[in-house]
């Protein structure tokens, strides 16, 4: 592994009812957080390559552990997100440097597809700063059902030189679910959006 | 009798590498089991609760499981525990504390010999309120290297009506105990305490 990883967090959420109202099925979605190093804390340099390709490996890693944590193959996978918190010694670019230049092709590559752009946020952040991964659907971005947020958060971190790197998957939209729009039913599947 | 009525179910899988020491060869890894449920009692005071326990038994027990089977399926693995209770604000602390038996029960009937008393924490609070659980080992109350904690939470819970009950397992002791004290290789495991 080129990241140095101090600790990794699985979450797995059900929710069974909302309302008084059974969700039947459960929804569900699970987020995987890795805590790395930061190997450009604390100084200024032009040249991220380090963290792209910190990047890239995360994206396996982390899609890898939450599709595991929800006990089913990828290609079940409904909708996804990213998201990543840097430490008070680093820069925001810096997650921007892990998130978007390279870790989206190995997320698809588990998937076995996501034609949607993957919903990202990012912020700078102390220990146990709460992180919002927006979640969207992985074939078309457009799916209303699928528009979610999942809040993740690790007490201990980041640390001043660290980044929390955190990637979303679920098997399903929101509970409950009724505003309308497209339906995953109606999906077509080319250009990512519808 | 009163049905318990789960929204919301949440299992969390802490992997901890290092903290700026060594890397350990196996990782500590910690576990925590949540719950959402309705609390039958909000809203009023009650002078009797006390049969609840009794039909929270069956939860306690799916949630011990769940929690071995995050960590992989082996109950033997499983060196520390704890639990822990937040009471949504139309409630009183004193419902969070009938936890107390069907949680210990429920950890106790898949560990087997488990000596120790079960550590544990509760409070009243909204919305996304953090619990500390507390965590010691399961047949010694007194090894230090296993003194332990792990903070959970759910963002939408517990609303006022409803409880969030928690359970915790930990794989072994701190990353990088290092302070002394009785160690588990000198346990008598007579009293549940040395």
């Amino acid at each position: 592994m080129k990241a140095t990883v101090r600790k990794i967090v699985t979450v797995v959420e059900e929710t069974l009812t909302e309302m008084g109202q059974l969700v039947n099925p459960p929804t569900r979605r699970a987020a995987s957080a890795a805590v790395i190093e930061n190997p450009l804390a604390g100084r200024y340099v032009a040249d991220l390559t380090e963290l792209t390709e910190i990047g890239e490996e995360l994206g396996t890693l982390l899609t890898e552990r939450a599709v595991a944590a929800l006990r089913i193959p990828g290609s079940s996978v409904e909708s996804y997100g990213k998201a990543a918190a840097v430490g008070e010694d680093g820069e925001l670019e810096h997650a921007a440097a892990i998130l978007h230049p390279k870790l989206g092709t190995p997320v698809r590559k588990v998937l076995g597809k996501g034609a949607a752009l993957i919903p990202s946020s990012k912020k700078r952040g102390g220990p146990g700063v709460a992180l919002d991964i927006p979640l969207g659907h992985k074939d078309a971005a457009f799916v209303r059902s699928h528009f979610d947020g999942m809040e993740i958060r690790v007490n201990d971190a980041p640390r001043a030189n660290e980044i929390v790197v955190a990637i979303a998957v679920t098997d399903s939209g929101r509970p409950l679910a009724r505003v309308g729009g497209l339906t995953k039913e109606q999906i077509k599947g080319e250009d990512g959006l519808r | 009798m009163s049905d318990v009525r789960v929204r919301k179910r949440v299992v969390v899988v802490e992997e901890i590498f290092h903290e700026g020491g060594p890397v350990s060869a196996t990782p500590l890894r910690r576990a925590a089991a949540l719950a959402v449920i309705h609390n039958p009692f909000a809203g009023k005071y009650e002078p009797e609760i006390a049969g609840f326990m009794d039909d929270l038994k069956p939860l306690g027990l799916q949630m011990a499981k769940s929690l071995i089977a995050a960590l992989g399926g082996d109950p033997k693995i499983v060196e520390g525990y704890g639990k822990g209770a937040i009471v949504g604000q139309a409630g009183e602390l004193e419902h969070g504390a009938l936890w107390h038996v069907p949680g210990g029960y429920g950890m106790r009937e898949l560990l087997g010999s488990a000596k120790a008393i079960v550590a544990s924490t509760k409070k009243v609070g909204g919305l996304g309120t953090r619990l500390d659980v507390p965590i010691t080992h399961i047949n010694a109350s007194y090894v230090r290297s296993h003194f332990d904690s792990m903070e959970v939470g759910i963002a939408d819970a517990p609303r006022a009506d409803e409880l969030l009950l928690a359970l915790v397992m930990t794989t072994g002791p701190r990353i990088h105990a290092r302070v002394g004290g009785l160690k588990a290789s000198e346990i008598k495991g007579e009293d549940g305490l040395r």
